[in-house]
């Protein structure tokens, strides 16, 4: 069986030989000791106003630089400013109702540990350009 | 007085041979100061090693964009003569914690570590951020050169009076439990 697979597999490719520069990879048709091509360095939006949501379940963007920013169970660097008792001597949006709520429905006294880590849904911007054209519009209610 | 003068002759290859001495113990201090203020001698520790210096080599005193360092006593020591001296002294506290072992493994590093943390913050704010503030001085920092949440925080900060390590923690090294310091920001339990 294993004989007759390879075999089989051999004259595919006699019969429809792959042309290099038809396949095409992410890293393009370099050689495989050249090297590729660094990616650009992109800045992150350190200091901007908050975003304006593009459809209404968003999480909203982060509209600042969050390096060195942990999230561990130690302690949240966001919620030193985003926190229901941190958010008026930071000035910062608070952390909705919503997040209150643990995935069982129930009502918690501090935040959900399903919605501890920010990152999941919360992306800091760079300025630059998108990878694929897009038309997306916001929905009718956010225009 | 022929006595006298005999007496004085004397003594002095005595003072030089004193003089030799008092400098090179003088030298010798000095440079074991010096020494002792390194951070390959900080790290010769494994307690520092490998806990408060893997943790800093991720952060911002350790590499930047501007390539300026601070290394462990520029922040955890005087610059100033005597004040070094007192921190230099309090050490041998440390010193002998080391030779108990008593942070000598990652666990028992943790299980101490706010209290560790609370006596760093505890002296930084009693010397104002004295070591933040040889480098970082208010008077020239350019708030208009900030982001607008940094100016806005800095002189609601200089307002109330507040000094660097109160919003400034975990700067260099990472924190500790802080849920009994701010339980908002904490994962509910």
């Amino acid at each position: 069986m294993k004989k007759a697979l390879l075999i089989l597999a051999g004259l595919t490719c006699v019969a429809f030989p792959i042309n290099a520069d038809e396949v095409k990879s992410l890293r393009g048709t370099r050689a495989l000791d050249a090297g590729s091509e660094p990616p650009e360095i992109n800045r992150i939006i350190a200091d901007d106003r908050p975003i304006p949501r593009d459809f209404v379940q968003q999480p909203p963007l982060i509209p600042h630089e969050t390096e060195g920013y942990r999230v561990d169970k130690n302690y949240n660097k966001c919620l030193s400013c985003h926190s229901w008792v941190n958010y008026k001597q930071a000035k910062a949006t608070k952390v909705p109702p919503t997040h209150f709520k643990d995935r069982d429905g129930n009502e918690r006294a501090n935040l959900s540990p399903g919605r501890y880590f920010c990152a999941q849904c919360h992306v800091h911007q760079v300025d630059t350009k998108p990878l694929v054209e897009n038309e997306f519009e916001p929905v009718k209610a956010l225009r | 007085m022929e006595n006298l003068e005999k007496k004085s002759a004397c003594k002095w290859p005595i003072f030089f041979f004193g003089a030799v001495v008092g400098v090179l113990l003088v030298a010798v201090f000095l440079g074991e100061l010096n020494y002792t203020a390194t951070e390959k001698f900080c790290i010769s520790c494994h307690e520092m090693e490998s806990n408060v210096y893997m943790e800093y080599k991720d952060t911002a005193h350790y590499m930047n964009k501007s390539g300026v360092r601070a290394t462990c006593t520029d922040c955890h020591l005087s610059h100033n003569f005597f004040e070094k001296i007192a921190r230099k002294t309090k050490a041998v506290n440390e010193v002998i914690h080391h030779f108990k072992g008593t942070i000598d493994s990652r666990e028992k590093f943790l299980a101490n570590r706010l209290e560790m943390a609370q006596g760093v913050w505890a002296e930084m704010k009693a010397n104002d951020s004295r070591e933040c503030r040889s480098c970082h001085t208010s008077e020239n920092m350019d708030y208009s050169k900030q982001s607008s949440r940094a100016m806005t925080q800095h002189l609601k900060g200089d307002d109330e009076g507040k000094t660097c390590i109160e919003c400034h923690k975990g700067l260099a090294h990472r924190l500790p439990d802080m849920q009994s310091i701010d339980p908002s920001a904490v994962i509910g339990r």
